[in-house]
């Protein structure tokens, strides 16, 4: 944290994107294609918003992030290392979707965060002194410290995904890719794994978080990635993540509410507002112009699309 | 006092009651795996479809742990392909394959009846194992514990979490190989002591016995294995008294401790149930 400021420095240095997917065609053996031609590269130090419908290839494209799918056609990079490689380095850190995890698999809060670990112990995964404190100052962080004797099915949905963050933390992956992060959780864990992020982010280290949480994309995503089997659009949140684009991502499957002129208010003020939502966190656009307010109300801070 | 030791007196009996606690330790370290994904009843399968097997060993003249092994492995391959190719479920798929197997042996033993004692294949048949079954079995039984030993918590990330497993650099896949291997070993192994029909209890009870004492998976093995090894060498014991089956024996033992950790357990027994849900009532009122 005291190091923020050289980190950021030291990362512009490096020219390797720390993501790089070219051309990535992935069809399943059943002829399904999940996607197609799909190419962005995101740098280090950084937060990029995965966004998209349900089926629109978000979990294969994390699939082949993580080398469990070959793309057909196309390559992955990582630091500029091929996928298989890079996961020996330790520099992809993964957090589950909630339902992705057995709740009743017999491990305490600690055991899931000390596997955050084995990728830097030996042949035998022993715990040495640096992997406890890893373990411990992971758990500070997230404030979890107090529910480490916990069994993993004891706790809130919130308090679980703190959990796998801190296991993230405690393997120190540059790369950090959330799914879902969000869902089935309050608004103080939200705010809290958000400001967590933030940290991270200063720290160099890119994550890539796939949501439906469109609401709060502009609060905390400096980069967004919009699929829909294919690429729609790829950058900064204030160029790409505008009205056009999600009605191209979401087509019909978006909520959208119009409410202009005498209807919404009384006053001078001309402009209309569009609700944009699939069920969680809407997000509203003031006028016709991608002029990003979030719903509840607080401006788009300028620094989150530096 | 000294009838009691009697048992101790006999070679065939010494031998017996080594290789039960062996083969029982070795079992219960994979029943705290396999029960975790639901998977308890690929131990059953994995039993029976050994048996063609050890029918094909013995009328070829092979050892017949190098048949069972075969066709254990033949069997876990042919569940994995079919499950991967088709959308059936699991429990479609472990009967499918199993019985298939199962049914080959039986026709075969049936077609070849002097070559194999069905029954020894069924029942097991600890109290007259020869030394080189013996040999065998504890070879198996001592080179599988090595590699579990080593390689428990990899396998434990592997049955917990592929994608993070996979993050810190592990290869699920080829783990999982590992242990339907080890697991196809084992079950061989166990066929000796307690027969195809009873080897389900020995990869399954204590692990689902230890499960319900504690929620860390690193006392669970202990609990497990200590269990599986006890119960095993105490029924070969006890069965010398009771001139019974070994098997049935040792499972039976192991179903009485799963029923005591059923009722007595601190926190996943009856009774703490019972007694939590009265404390939220008393604090609701």
């Amino acid at each position: 944290m005291l190091q923020r400021v050289d980190d950021r420095t030291a990362d512009a240095v490096s020219v390797v994107p720390a993501i790089e997917v070219s051309h990535v065609t992935v069809s399943y053996p059943n002829g399904h294609q999940a996607l197609r031609d799909v190419t962005f590269s995101l740098d280090a130090g950084g937060i990029c918003g995965l966004v998209g419908i349900n089926g629109s290839g978000k979990s294969t494209l994390f699939k082949t992030l993580m080398g469990f799918i070959r793309p057909t056609t196309g390559q992955v990079r990582l630091n500029g290392m091929p996928v298989a490689r890079a996961l020996k380095t330790n520099i992809v850190a993964y957090v589950p979707q909630a339902e992705d995890v057995d709740w009743n698999f017999p491990v305490l809060v600690e055991d899931v965060v000390m596997m955050g670990r084995y990728g830097h112990m030996g042949f035998l995964r022993i715990a040495s002194r640096a992997d406890r404190d890893a373990v411990d100052s992971a758990l500070e962080r997230v404030g979890m410290s107090a529910f480490r004797k916990r069994q993993i099915g004891e706790l809130s949905g919130g308090q679980k995904k703190r959990v796998f963050l801190a296991r993230a933390l405690a393997q120190e992956g540059r790369i950090i890719l959330l799914d879902e992060p969000f869902t089935g959780v309050d608004v103080t864990t939200e705010n809290a794994i958000m400001e967590l992020m933030r940290e991270l982010r200063d720290n160099g280290h890119l994550m890539l978080v796939s949501t439906h949480n469109l609401g709060s994309v502009p609060d905390f995503c400096d980069q967004v990635v919009l699929i829909n089997k294919t690429l729609l659009a790829a950058g900064p949140t204030q160029t790409v993540f505008t009205q056009a684009n999600l009605e191209k991502a979401f087509g019909g499957v978006l909520r959208h509410f119009q409410l202009v002129g005498a209807n919404l208010h009384d006053d001078d003020d001309p402009r209309g507002v569009t609700v944009l939502t699939d069920d969680e966190r809407p997000l509203v656009f003031y006028g016709e112009q991608s002029n990003l307010r979030h719903a509840t109300g607080t401006p788009h801070p300028p620094e989150d699309a530096a | 006092m000294t009838e009691l030791l009697v048992p101790f007196a006999y070679d065939y009996m010494l031998k017996a009651l080594w290789v039960s606690a062996l083969v029982g330790g070795v079992c219960a370290f994979l029943s705290a795996f396999l029960m975790l994904r639901g998977w308890s009843l690929m131990g059953d399968a994995l039993g029976h479809a050994v048996v063609p097997g050890v029918a094909m060993a013995y009328m070829l003249g092979l050892p017949y742990a190098a048949g069972a092994f075969v066709t254990g492995l033949l069997a876990a391959g042919g569940m994995a392909f079919v499950r991967h190719v088709t959308s059936l479920r699991e429990d479609a798929v472990i009967g499918v394959v199993f019985t298939a197997f199962f049914a080959a042996g039986v026709l075969m033993a049936s077609i070849n009846p002097i070559a194999v004692n069905i029954q020894s294949i069924v029942l097991g048949n600890i109290l007259g194992i020869d030394d080189n079954d013996a040999l065998q079995v504890a070879i198996i039984s001592a080179v599988s514990l090595l590699v579990l030993l080593a390689k428990w918590k990899d396998l434990m990330l592997v049955f917990f979490d592929e994608s993070h497993a996979r993050a810190v650099g592990i290869n699920p896949m080829r783990l999982k190989i590992l242990f339907f291997t080890l697991l196809a070993a084992c079950t061989v192994a166990a066929l000796q002591t307690v027969g195809a029909c009873l080897v389900i209890a020995m990869v399954v009870t204590p692990g689902a016995t230890a499960y319900l004492l504690t929620d860390r998976f690193g006392r669970l093995l202990v609990i497990s294995v200590s269990m599986g090894t006890v119960t095993s060498f105490v029924g070969a014991y006890v069965s010398y008294f009771l001139d019974g089956a070994t098997g049935g024996v040792i499972v039976v033992l192991q179903t009485l401790l799963f029923l005591t950790a059923f009722v007595f357990a601190p926190r996943h027994g009856i009774l703490a149930q019972r007694r939590s849900i009265a404390t939220a009532r008393e604090q609701a009122v």
